[in-house]
């Protein structure tokens, strides 16, 4: 699966693309350690999941998600999930991920709620 | 195949308080405001046809006690828990006096799948015949524990059936009248074994106290293959999937989002949420299984599944 990734000041953005399932998950948290790994030598505040071309995500995938949130509270830094699909809002819904990861509507509202200089770099870019 | 639901409630069992039962009738008469029900007949078809599950019924409070009827005079259990009591006196009614042999498979002895055995009528009637079948070396040390001084007034040993303990080995099906029986490792404390039951071309999946590990690919293979076309699969659906990959890891438990992504991937038929959380009430669980049903929904993939939530009394016949 692609996952493009986009820096705003001290908030990263990750953007994963069509299905994160049973079959791609491993390597999809693979890069997220990675990418994790690298911004927790950084000072970011935290990484926000652009999931509006997230086309379904299984019990797996969501993991992935659960993991990366608390390998970046290890280095000090928080996720949010931002732009989900109305499918993909109601699998969260379903499996209540909604209710232990930060959602938003759009990508800026989970970087404003991040930090307000990562905010201003969005609308900027 | 007929299955026959006697407990499906997890842990411990519950029941309505007289607020719950009170607050429903009120809602029902409510409901009811206008309508000419005047007689029994008009009353019964406006609550079946007019009243959610939650309100005109309820899941029950028994826990697990799950029995099937492949054919044949003998009968088919999985767990003793305390609809254990109600399945007895079905036995004992059944049967009228004449000596039954009733074919128990134990998932694992944690308290809730064993306490009904105190209080199963045919343990107490001589020329009945229990099998209980399991997988725990402690199979038999547990039933007679919970029977033991000071937890217990009649010993196991004074019980006047005729009862064996039959170990089975994980992975390898053995026959039980009849009925090829396959048991199968799960995670849990202390270990659980679910079992895939095979007769007559039917088949039945009873998989509860199990918890699946997301990243770990050969037991999604492994129950895969246990639940491989089955007709109906039992499935403990205790937790949100949330729940179980964070404060409620290690728990020993599942989610009904697994329950139907491995349903699908073995393309089983049916799929029923088990094994309910005590502290949900009627109405969480029946939002809960509409929440399933929607998700196998959006998941399916050219396989339709059937999502249903058990309920102590529920007959399904496969």
């Amino acid at each position: 699966m692609n996952l493009a990734k986009s820096m705003y000041a001290n908030v990263l953005v990750l953007s994963p693309e069509g299905r994160l399932d049973h079959d791609n998950c491993a390597e999809f948290h693979l890069a997220l350690e990675r990418y994790l790994d690298e911004t927790g030598h950084l000072a970011v505040r935290g990484v926000v999941f652009d999931l509006s071309g997230l086309e379904y995500v299984s019990s797996a995938g969501l993991r992935c998600f659960m993991l990366a949130a608390k390998q970046a509270r290890a280095h000090g830094g928080k996720i949010s999930i931002a732009a989900m699909q109305p499918v993909v809002g109601e699998i969260f819904e379903i499996s209540r991920f909604n209710l232990i990861l930060d959602a938003f509507p759009t990508v800026r509202a989970a970087l404003e709620s991040l930090s307000p200089e990562s905010a201003r770099a969005y609308d900027q870019a | 195949m007929r299955v026959r639901f006697w407990g499906t409630r997890g842990s411990i069992p519950v029941s309505l308080t007289w607020r719950d039962l009170r607050d429903r009738l009120a809602e029902a008469l409510v409901a009811g405001n206008g309508r000419q029900l005047d007689t029994m007949t008009k009353a019964h078809e406006f609550v079946e046809q007019h009243l959610p599950f939650s309100i005109r019924s309820t899941y029950g409070g028994h826990t697990a006690c799950v029995e099937f009827e492949p054919g044949g005079d003998e009968y088919f259990v999985c767990d003793m828990g305390s609809g254990a009591r109600a399945f007895g006196e079905h036995v004992l009614a059944r049967h009228a006096g004449r000596p039954a042999t009733v074919n128990v498979f134990m998932s694992h002895v944690h308290w809730d799948h064993i306490m009904g055995f105190p209080f199963f009528g045919p343990a107490y009637v001589p020329g009945m015949r229990i099998r209980i079948h399991g997988c725990h070396e402690v199979l038999e040390q547990a039933f007679r524990l919970q029977q033991s001084p000071p937890c217990f007034p009649v010993p196991f040993d004074q019980l006047s059936a005729d009862i064996e303990f039959v170990r089975l080995a994980p992975g390898q099906t053995a026959q039980v009248s009849g009925v090829s029986v396959t048991p199968k490792l799960q995670l849990h404390g202390g270990d659980s074994y679910g079992y895939r039951f095979d007769s007559a071309g039917k088949s039945l999946v009873y998989t509860t106290d199990s918890e699946h590990k997301l990243e770990n690919v050969m037991d999604t293979e492994g129950f895969v293959k246990l639940f491989r076309n089955a007709d109906l699969v039992v499935f403990d659906a205790m937790y949100s999937l949330a729940d179980t990959i964070s404060v409620k890891a290690d728990w020993g438990h599942s989610s009904n989002v697994v329950g139907v992504e491995l349903c699908q991937m073995a393309r089983a038929k049916r799929l029923a949420l088990f094994h309910h959380e005590p502290a949900n009430n009627d109405a969480r669980i029946e939002q809960i299984l509409r929440e399933t049903a929607r998700f196998e929904e959006l998941t399916q993939q050219g396989h339709r599944l059937d999502v249903i939530s058990a309920y102590d009394g529920l007959e399904i016949d496969l």
